[in-house]
């Protein structure tokens, strides 16, 4: 970071204001189109079809959402506040990113190994431990999950090859 | 006196030797997840409600479960007071006004009283809620068993207006926030005509969009975003409580009894009216505040200043459960989530819960006595412990609790795409809470959606499309009107400002 550094503003609010609402609009825009294949009319019998309800629904998300953007876009740009500084948003997307990953993961080897890895990566990573005490809370911890969910509650939860190795399934 | 008895019933159903140690279970499950960044109420009672899905299935089986549940929720109460204290970081939204007060008081040296008051009040407040909810709830639910399809939409439409007319979002956020709420609700098959609505072809949205799953993710993933954020690094004042103090605290205690009745008015009418915990402790403390003789010293740690949010917090917070039982709304998110146990364990809430299931109904009254004084003792007994929990760096914790949410939204319906759908409530969580949409009618929006769109359309096929039907008898008018008056409450203060300013002009 040349100046300013991990403080600079990554998006002002007004900006994210401006994109949620858009996307609440979106969202209510969808929510309409569907209402009226669906239809949103009175019918014999069965009364108000299944489009009448949610047609509303969307038509006030999109026009409060409307009148949100708009009061955003009146607040002047100076006295915009920052939504998110860069370092933060560096933070947040650490995590994000290995959680998207983890999911991923979850799908493929099971929830047991994929969560062991990732509370090891997070702890390496964010909290600096040294490589054995990650391994050893992220096998403890699963371990445990391990015994709540499978052996006291009967829960069963998503396994992968590791675990059909060791006879678990 | 039909309630004593009945409540004498209840008692007899929530003393089983099993039903108390569900209780401290609970209780001191709930007060970690009410001490824990990214962990609620809320979002605990739904990740381990998989957990009680074979319970339930038992027979009486059901009440052990809600007992376990709503504990948890009266030890999530408790914990959300003592990082306030001691940390000065709310581990509850309803105990950010108690941080005001306590977290001084802790500067001062003096966090064993501050957190003795807290506690205490808590139980006061809950306990009164209690008392409220046993003699008033057998009124309600016997007034609703009248209730036809035209009354039920009145109250759901009185449920979602006062989330605009109390919530300190702005109007057109909350709005937009329910709307949200509503339009996935409404996703998957249509109840009534049974047409698809809004899956697109997707398989996965057949069903609908799951609350639970909104729930973990909004206020789990969304909640440990935000920590994060912050650069959480826990500098804590010492806890020490020992019996000198707690007896020293319950000593000045008395003399704020008209604060705390005040204050538990104000929680309860809060917690019935879906107001939430969190504006009610925000509500009192600002009331205390200017009925107290040292108002001004407010702020700079006084013990009243503790009592006051907390008080009402946690009547909000039972009371929160009165609607839910009696009519089947839930007044906060957290008692959503227990309705939708209810309901995942085959009770239909409502009226005829306190006809059909009286083992239920009066068994969980009872525990909710039984819990708070569970809790009283567990937390005045173990705060070194839990303040312990708060010093686990947070790159432990935080990426444990991940792996609890993702375990939790995975368990309630087997379906790695929930997982998935948890990432993104959880994003949404985290954009909503710093643009200020509030969390709460969105979700309660999510569980009631589908029986309100039932109601009002039932309510239309009686009228033949006649909205009149909403003001056609007494006490249907009357909620309507109660319930506009409240959604256009923000334009009416709003308006009644400018012309006071007009007026000084």
């Amino acid at each position: 970071m040349a100046q300013g550094g991990e403080g600079r503003p990554a998006f002002r609010q007004k900006s994210a204001e401006i994109a949620v609402a858009a996307l609440f609009f979106l969202l209510g825009a969808i929510v309409i189109y569907d209402s009226l294949r669906v239809g949103i009319r009175w019918e014999e019998v069965h009364g108000p079809q299944g489009g009448y309800f949610p047609f509303y629904v969307g038509l006030i998300i999109c026009v409060s959402s409307a009148i949100n953007a708009l009061t955003a876009l009146m607040v002047p740009a100076d006295r915009s506040k920052t939504f998110v500084q860069v370092g933060q948003l560096k933070l947040v997307l650490t995590v994000l990113v290995p959680t998207a990953l983890y999911v991923i993961a979850v799908t493929w080897i099971g929830i047991y190994v994929s969560s062991a890895l990732f509370i090891g990566f997070f702890m390496r990573w964010l909290g600096k431990y040294p490589w054995w005490k990650a391994g050893a809370v992220g096998l403890g911890a699963v371990v445990v999950f391990y015994l709540i969910f499978e052996v006291w509650f009967l829960v069963p939860l998503p396994k992968g090859p590791l675990e059909s190795l060791l006879g678990l399934d | 006196m039909d309630e004593i008895q009945s409540l004498m019933h209840g008692f007899g159903v929530a003393m089983t030797p099993t039903n108390l140690v569900l209780m401290f279970t609970g209780v001191i499950l709930g007060v970690i997840i009410g001490v824990l960044p990214g962990l609620g109420g809320a979002n605990g009672v739904a990740i381990l409600l998989p957990l009680t899905f074979g319970m339930a299935q038992t027979p009486g089986g059901a009440t052990s479960a809600i007992i376990l549940l709503s504990c948890i929720y009266w030890g999530a109460l408790f914990g959300g007071a003592i990082t306030s204290i001691l940390f000065n970081i709310p581990g509850e939204p309803w105990s950010v006004a108690t941080t005001f007060d306590g977290y001084p008081l802790a500067q001062q040296g003096r966090a064993g009283n501050a957190l003795t008051a807290a506690f205490t009040s808590s139980f006061i407040g809950a306990f009164i809620a209690v008392i409220v909810i046993t003699f008033l709830s057998p009124v309600i639910a016997g007034f609703a068993l009248e209730f036809g399809p035209p009354e039920f939409f009145a109250v759901y439409l009185l449920t979602f207006c006062a989330f605009i007319g109390t919530s300190k979002e702005p109007p057109f956020k909350t709005l937009a926030a329910m709307m949200l709420g509503f339009a996935l609700a409404a996703v998957g098959t249509d109840p009534v005509t049974g047409t698809l609505r809004m899956t697109f072809g997707a398989r996965h949205l057949l069903t609908g969009f799951d609350f639970l799953i909104a729930v973990i993710g909004l206020f789990g993933i969304g909640e440990i975003l935000l920590t994060l954020e912050e650069g959480l690094a826990f500098r804590g004042a010492k806890a020490k409580l020992n019996l000198r103090v707690v007896l020293e605290t319950w000593k000045e205690l008395p003399r704020y009894w008209l604060t705390s009745l005040r204050s538990s008015a104000v929680g309860c009418f809060m917690g019935i009216v879906p107001g939430g915990a969190t504006p009610a402790s925000f509500m009192s403390y600002g009331v205390a505040r200017r009925f107290s003789r040292d108002g001004d010293k407010f702020g700079s740690g006084m013990v009243e200043g503790v009592v006051a949010p907390e008080t009402a917090a946690h009547a909000a917070g039972t009371s929160a459960l009165l609607p839910m039982i009696t009519l089947g709304v839930p007044g906060s998110p957290t008692a959503a989530v227990l309705l939708g146990g209810l309901m995942i364990w085959g009770l239909q809430p409502g009226p005829l819960l306190f006809i059909e299931q009286k083992d239920f109904v009066w068994g969980l009254i009872a525990s909710m006595y039984l819990g708070n004084i569970a809790g009283l003792i567990v937390v005045l007994t173990c705060v070194p412990l839990f303040a312990a929990i708060l010093r686990v760096p947070f790159s432990v914790i935080a990426p444990i609790i991940m792996v609890v949410c993702a375990i939790g939204a995975y368990t309630v319906h087997n379906s790695i795409f929930d997982v998935w759908m948890m990432v993104v409530f959880g994003v949404a969580g985290y954009l909503f809470k710093k643009l200020q949409y509030p969390l709460a009618p969105l979700v309660l929006a999510i569980v009631l959606g589908d029986a309100a769109e039932a109601s009002f359309r039932q309510a239309m096929l009686i009228s033949q499309g006649d909205m009149s039907i909403f003001f056609s008898k007494k006490l249907v008018g009357l909620m309507t009107t109660l319930a506009l008056l409240l959604l256009f409450w923000p334009l009416i203060s709003w308006l009644f400002g400018k012309l006071r300013s007009r007026a000084r002009a």
